[in-house]
């Protein structure tokens, strides 16, 4: 296994999303909508709290919104059925006989989907963004760079944690209730209904100790400039632990699942 | 097509009904075939309607009214909007996967039935897991006819039955227009959900924290306010913002109507645009 391989299947994560340019479309068109209900309703907070709201003015509250719905698309929060239905059906053999770790495999593509969605996905939130509310971006050139690392970490972790709760389905036929249970922790853990900033203090303590922030909120707290410097670097660094850990994690599981695994059939 | 099919064809011995009680009971059956896995499904569709009412309650937890109503009134409004989208989603909520059956030339076999389409369509797969947002909803809205400061009169009464039912036609109308739009975008589920679940978010927040463009879009293009926020304006007994008076909370029914015939015109153009898979 080397690089060059998983740059490959990289590539074919790509090919395979950018086939679908009208999926793509329809996708921006969705989170574009959202985007602007989302915006109104944050301001909205905003304004009722007097104008700040945990650092957020109303412009900030909606840009808040507008990165949001421009980063769900390429780290995907939601839920993928890919490896579980490999799993159910055996076709999880196939991967087994592959000279490349299924995981880093896995992950190879969907850094490669997610790169291609970055744009057609997140541009148009933003720009209608501009045009309606206005957005809140620093001036600078570091928070962007800085945000970009972040935005692949969040990758990263979004598909290292999809990847160790479908890996139960090497235990349990039925994954719908854990599917859900995951949807459920995800969408309202990593700040994509309203910011983690914002949580009352027993939720916010609760997603302090999941990787859920670090998949959406960490890399639009470092875009927006709130954390700048050492701040900045050091949510990096926690996305960094994040990422390491739950793979490794995935890696364990793997091993014990496809010990206990058998395929029938030729 | 199929609509010009004649019933009288058939053997009707137990009336018109008698074919969609047997789709929608067979669908039932085969539902509650599973047990368990149907009680985890509407466990999950519990959870989507925790989901939605979380964001509220965050907010809630810093503010302490939006666009003009509190915790207490957003929750009735939460639970009005929902009830009516989830029983709409129960409904003909599977309108959604029209593009699946394009694609795979399955709309074929329904329009060689002698049925109208979208009757067959709507009865061919309900799905009762559905129930479990509207359950959540359902105890959302009773906290909330407690906790807020509401005098019961036959008017109050009257809204809180008529809400639903118009909201849930006006819910099932956008489905079978966003239903309607397939035939001519393919691969277009996504801008269909973005249409009737964008509805559906809109209308569970007050329409007056929206600039005037989107509240007049979110109020008289697509009806959402009167799915919810104009009839709990009335029954908390307070103004509406300008260009939407409290008031057109009456006239939920209306806009159900409007939206009928405005869905079902679409869906007609749909289906006559529609030339079939090849297959």
């Amino acid at each position: 296994m080397s690089v060059a391989t998983l740059a490959v299947l990289t590539q074919t994560g790509w090919r395979r999303w950018s086939t679908y340019r009208s999926a793509a479309l329809a996708g921006a068109v969705t989170n574009t909508v959202f985007g602007l209900i989302k915006a109104a309703i944050t301001m909205g907070a905003v304004g009722a709290a007097g104008g700040q709201l945990a650092g957020y003015g109303p412009i900030e509250g909606a840009t808040y919104a507008w990165l949001a719905q421009a980063l769900i698309g390429p780290v995907n929060v939601f839920w993928s059925n890919d490896l579980v239905e490999r799993i159910r059906t055996g076709d999880i053999a196939v991967d087994l006989s592959r000279p490349v770790d299924p995981q880093l495999a896995y992950l190879s593509a969907d850094l490669g989907r997610a790169a291609f969605t970055f744009l057609p996905r997140g541009a148009p939130p933003l720009l209608v963004g501009a045009l309606v509310t206005g957005l809140a971006l620093p001036a600078n050139l570091l928070p962007y760079l800085l945000g970009i690392v972040s935005i692949v970490l969040a990758v990263i972790i979004s598909f290292a944690c999809r990847w160790l709760v479908s890996l139960a389905a090497f235990w349990i036929i039925e994954m719908r209730g854990a599917s859900t249970l995951y949807l459920m922790a995800s969408n309202i853990l990593c700040g994509l209904i309203v910011p983690v900033h914002w949580f009352p203090d027993w939720m916010a303590t609760l997603a302090a100790a999941t990787p859920f922030p670090s998949m959406l909120q960490t890399p639009i707290d470092v875009i927006m400039g709130r954390d700048t410097g050492l701040a900045a670097l050091w949510l990096i660094g926690v996305q960094v632990a994040w990422a390491l850990g739950v793979l490794l994690a995935g890696q364990l599981l793997w091993r014990l699942g496809t010990r206990k695994l058998v395929v029938q059939g030729g | 097509m199929a609509e010009l099919t004649t019933h009288t064809e058939r053997p009707t011995a137990t009336g018109w009904a008698s074919p969609y009680v047997a789709l929608v009971s067979s669908r039932l059956r085969s539902q509650f075939a599973y047990r368990r896995s149907f009680a985890l499904d509407l466990l999950g569709s519990f959870g989507v309607g925790v989901i939605e009412f979380a964001e509220i309650y965050v907010i809630f937890s810093s503010i302490s009214v939006l666009g003009g109503l509190d915790f207490a009134g957003l929750a009735l409004l939460f639970a009005l909007s929902n009830i009516s989208f989830s029983l709409a989603d129960l409904l003909v909520g599977h309108l959604d996967r029209i593009p699946t059956y394009l694609r795979a030339g399955t709309l074929d076999a329904f329009l060689l039935r002698p049925l109208p389409v979208l009757a067959q369509l709507v009865t061919s797969d309900i799905q009762l897991r559905r129930f479990g947002r509207t359950a959540l909803s359902i105890a959302v809205l009773v906290v909330a006819l407690v906790v807020n400061p509401i005098t019961f009169t036959p008017a109050t009464i009257a809204l809180l039955v008529i809400t639903p039912i118009a909201g849930t036609a006006i819910f099932c109308a956008l489905f079978v227009a966003a239903a309607g739009v397939q035939f001519w975008l393919i691969e277009g589920s996504e801008l269909a959900n973005s249409f009737t679940y964008g509805s559906s978010y809109a209308s569970s927040f007050p329409t007056a924290i929206f600039t005037l463009p989107m509240r007049v879009l979110f109020t008289f293009v697509v009806p959402a306010a009167f799915t919810a926020y104009l009839p709990t304006l009335l029954i908390l007994d307070l103004p509406g913002p300008a260009w939407t008076p409290a008031w057109l909370g009456w006239f939920s029914p209306v806009a159900a109507i409007v939206s009928w015939v405005a869905g079902m015109l679409i869906w007609r153009a749909g289906l006559r645009h529609y030339t079939g898979a090849g297959s």
